[in-house]
C-alpha cells in the first residue's frame, strides 16, 4: 500500500529536524510519527522516510528491525505488552502472561482475527516496584493479578 | 532524613512549586562562576554517576576539552532498562524541573549548547511529564535561546528529548550515541571515549538522570555538605529500588552505606510470611547474586558492594525467598541478555544463547553437573572479551550465582535427573520456556 506523511506529520517532521545537525539523526523520531500515521512500519513507509532523510533505504530498515517498538506488521487495536521479567515473574507474570494466551487464543506477536488484540511478551518495562504488569499500547497498569487483566480485557472488548 | 533527589514535597513537578522552594537559583549561582569553578565543586562533592559504574561525575566532566572548534554534547541517560531498575521515571514524574536546572548547570560546566534526554520509548507517560516540565521551563525562559535575558549570561543552551524504542542496548552510552545519531545502536570500542570522540564525532559527556538531577542541590548547598552524606567514599543518596519477594517493594531515597538488611527489613517491610531470603542481586540484573544467609552487615554503596563481591549498579535490588527456583531465575536472566545482544561480538552473541540452552536443559531435568562447568567456561570466555559490558553483564550473573550457590544447583542438577523417566517427561513439558 503507498503511504504518504499527511501535512501534519510533515509539519512535526520539520519541527524534528530543528534538533539535529544531520537529517539521519531525525530517523528514529520519523519513524515514531510515521508509526502514529500508519499503525506500523511497512516497506513503503520505509521507503518514504529514506527519501525525506536523504538516506539508505537499508539504513532505515536496519534501524527499524534493531528495535522492537517499531511494528514491522500491522497489529491489534490493544496492543497488550505483558513483562515477563524476573521481578514480575516472582510475582506471577507468567500465570498472567499464560492466561492472557489462553483468553485471547493467541500467542505471542499473534493478532486476534478481528485485529482487536495482539500480544507480546516484554522485557523488564521499569514497574518492577509495582510488578507484576502489563501495558496495552501506551498504558501501563500495574500492580494487576490475572482477575484484573481478565476484567481489562474484557471491558475493551465491550468497548468496540 | 533529607531527600536530595526526590524531596517531599507536594507538586514539586509544577514549575511554581518549584520555583517556590528556591528552584533555578543554583543555575544562577553556577553561572556567576566559572565552569572550572563549577567542575571543581562536583569534583569535590565526590558525586558518582547513579547509571550503573559509579564514576567520578566531576572527573568525567573534566575530560571534556577546553579549548575545541566543535560543538559539545550532553546526553542524559534515561533509557532505564536494566530488570530491577525503576527510579529514574521517579524524577522524570516528580521532580523534572530538578533534572532540567542539572541539565543547565552541567551543560554550563562542560561548554555543551545541546543537551538530549534519551528516555526509553516504553515510558510514554514519563516522556509526557517530562516535556510537560520542559515545555514550562522554556516557557519561564530557563532554558533556550531567552535564557539570555532571563540570566543576563552569553551561555544558552537547548534541551530535547529523544525517544528510544525498544532496546536494552541503548543504555549503553556509545550505543546511546549511536542510535540519537540514528544509527543502529551498536555499541562503539572504546577508546576513543565520548569525551574526545560523542556524538557526531565531537566532545560528549552522558550522565544518568539521577547524576544530573543531583547536581543543583551540591551548587545550592556545596560541595562540603554533600560530601559528608552517608559513605565518604560514595556520598550523597540513592534511590533504590526493591522488588521481588518484599511486603513493601517501591522506590526508597537513602544515604549511602544504608544496610542491605535495613532496606529489605526496615523500609521495604520484610519477606512476606517472614520467608528467608534465598538470594539478592543487589544493582539489578547484570550485577552479581548475593546469598540470603550472609547479607549481614553488607553496606550499599559502590565500596562496600564490591567488598562484597558484587556492584551497586543501578541500585535495583532484587529480593528472593527461599521458595524461589533459582534455575527459573537464571534462565529467565539469562533468555533477556540473549534477547538483548546487539549481535555484534561473537563471544556475546552466540555466548548468551550457550547459556541458555544449557539453563534449559537444566530447567527441564536433564542437566549434570558437567554443565554447571560448562556454563561457567562460558562465561568466563564472555567476560572481558566483547566490545561493550553487556557481556559481562551476561556473564556475571551465571558465573556468580552458580558459584555462590553451587550446593543448590548441584541438588537441582542431581535429583531432578534421578526422577523416573515418567516425571521426567511431565517436568519437561511443564516447564521449558515459557517458564
Ligand atoms: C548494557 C548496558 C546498559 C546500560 N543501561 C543504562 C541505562 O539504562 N541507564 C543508565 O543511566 N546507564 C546505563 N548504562 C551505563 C552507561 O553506559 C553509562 O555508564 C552511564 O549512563 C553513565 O552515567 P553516570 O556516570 O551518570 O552513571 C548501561 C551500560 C551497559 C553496558
Ligand atoms: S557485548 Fe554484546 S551487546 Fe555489547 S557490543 Fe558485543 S554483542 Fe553487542
Ligand atoms: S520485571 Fe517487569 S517491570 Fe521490571
Amino acid at each position: 500500500m503507498e503511504f504518504k506523511f499527511t501535512t501534519e506529520s510533515l509539519e512535526k517532521i520539520n519541527a524534528v529536524l530543528n534538533r539535529y545537525p544531520t537529517k539521519q539523526a531525525a530517523l528514529m523520531p520519523v519513524l515514531w510519527i510515521a508509526q502514529e500515521q500508519n499503525g506500523w512500519i511497512s516497506n513503503e513507509v520505509m521507503q518514504e522516510t529514506a527519501k525525506i532523510l536523504e538516506i539508505n533505504p537499508e539504513e532505515v530498515l536496519g534501524v527499524v528491525t534493531f528495535y522492537t517498538m517499531y511494528f514491522k506488521k500491522p497489529m491489534g487495536k490493544h496492543h497488550i505488552q505483558v513483562c515477563t521479567n524476573v521481578s514480575c515473574m516472582f510475582r506471577g507474570a507468567y500465570e498472567i502472561y499464560e492466561g492472557v494466551k489462553k483468553k485471547l487464543g493467541i500467542d505471542n506477536m499473534e493478532t486476534t482475527s478481528d485485529r482487536k488484540f495482539s500480544l507480546e511478551e516484554v522485557e523488564c518495562m521499569g514497574a518492577c516496584g509495582n510488578a507484576p504488569m502489563i501495558a496495552i499500547n501506551e498504558e501501563y497498569f500495574e500492580n494487576i493479578s490475572s482477575e484484573k487483566v481478565n476484567k481489562i480485557i474484557e471491558d475493551l472488548e465491550k468497548s468496540a | 532524613m533529607e531527600k536530595i533527589v526526590l524531596p517531599e514535597i507536594k507538586d514539586m513537578h509544577l514549575i511554581d512549586v518549584y520555583l517556590a522552594n528556591g528552584g533555578y537559583s543554583s543555575v544562577k549561582k553556577a553561572f556567576n562562576q566559572t565552569p572550572d569553578d563549577i567542575i571543581d565543586q562536583v569534583k569535590k562533592s565526590g558525586l558518582r554517576g547513579r547509571g550503573g559504574a559509579a564514576f567520578s561525575a566531576g572527573l568525567k566532566w573534566s575530560f571534556m576539552p577546553k579549548s575545541t572548534t566543535k560543538p559539545k554534547y550532553l546526553c542524559v541517560n534515561g533509557d532505564e532498562s536494566e530488570p530491577g531498575s525503576f527510579k529514574d521515571r521517579q524524577i522524570l514524574e516528580h521532580n523534572p524541573h530538578q533534572l532540567i536546572e542539572g541539565i543547565l548547570i552541567t551543560c554550563y560546566a562542560i561548554g555543551a549548547k545541546i543537551a538530549y534526554v534519551y528516555i526509553r520509548g516504553e515510558y510514554h507517560k514519563f516522556i509526557n511529564f517530562f516535556s510537560k516540565a520542559l515545555n514550562d521551563a522554556y516557557e519561564h525562559g530557563f532554558v533556550g535561546d531567552a535564557m539570555r535575558e532571563k540570566f543576563g549570561t552569553d551561555f544558552t543552551c537547548q534541551i530535547y528529548i529523544h525517544k528510544g524504542a525498544g532496546a536494552y542496548i541503548c543504555g549503553e552510552e556509545s550505543s546511546l550515541m549511536n542510535s540519537i545519531e540514528g544509527k543502529r545502536a551498536y555499541p562503539r570500542v572504546k577508546p576513543p571515549f565520548p569525551a574526545q570522540y560523542g556524538l557526531w564525532g565531537c566532545p560528549t559527556t552522558i550522565n544518568n538522570v539521577e547524576t544530573i538531577t543531583n547536581v543543583p542541590p551540591i551548587i545550592a548547598n556545596g560541595w562540603e555538605w554533600f560530601a559528608k552524606i552517608g559513605e565518604p567514599k560514595h556520598p550523597g543518596t540513592i534511590l533504590f529500588g526493591v522488588s521481588g519477594h518484599v511486603n513493601k517493594p517501591g522506590v526508597y531515597e537513602l544515604p549511602t552505606g544504608t544496610l542491605l538488611t535495613e532496606l529489605i527489613y526496615n523500609y521495604a517491610g520484610g519477606v512476606p510470611g517472614n520467608k528467608k531470603i534465598l538470594c539478592v542481586i543487589p544493582g539489578g540484573s547484570s550485577m552479581p547474586p548475593l546469598r540470603g544467609d550472609q547479607l549481614e552487615e553488607i553496606k550499599m554503596d559502590a565500596e562496600s558492594l564490591k567488598a562484597a563481591g558484587s556492584a551497586i549498579g543501578t541500585g535495583g535490588v532484587m529480593v528472593m525467598d527461599e521458595d524461589t527456583d533459582l534455575v527459573k531465575v537464571l534462565t529467565r536472566i539469562t533468555k533477556f541478555y540473549y534477547h538483548e545482544s546487539c549481535g555484534q561480538c561473537t563471544p556475546c552473541r552466540e555466548g548468551t544463547g550457550w547459556m541458555l540452552k544449557i539453563l534449559n536443559r537444566i530447567l527441564s531435568g536433564s542437566g549434570s553437573s558437567n554443565d554447571l562447568d560448562l556454563l561457567i567456561s562460558v562465561a568466563n570466555n564472555i567476560e572481558g572479551n566483547t566490545v561493550c559490558a553487556l557481556g559481562d553483564a551476561a556473564a556475571w550473573p551465571v558465573k556468580y550465582m552458580i558459584e555462590r550457590f553451587r550446593d543448590y544447583f548441584e541438588t537441582r542438577v542431581n535429583t531432578v535427573t534421578k526422577l523416573p523417566i515418567a516425571n521426567k517427561v511431565h517436568s519437561l513439558r511443564k516447564s521449558v520456556i515459557p517458564l
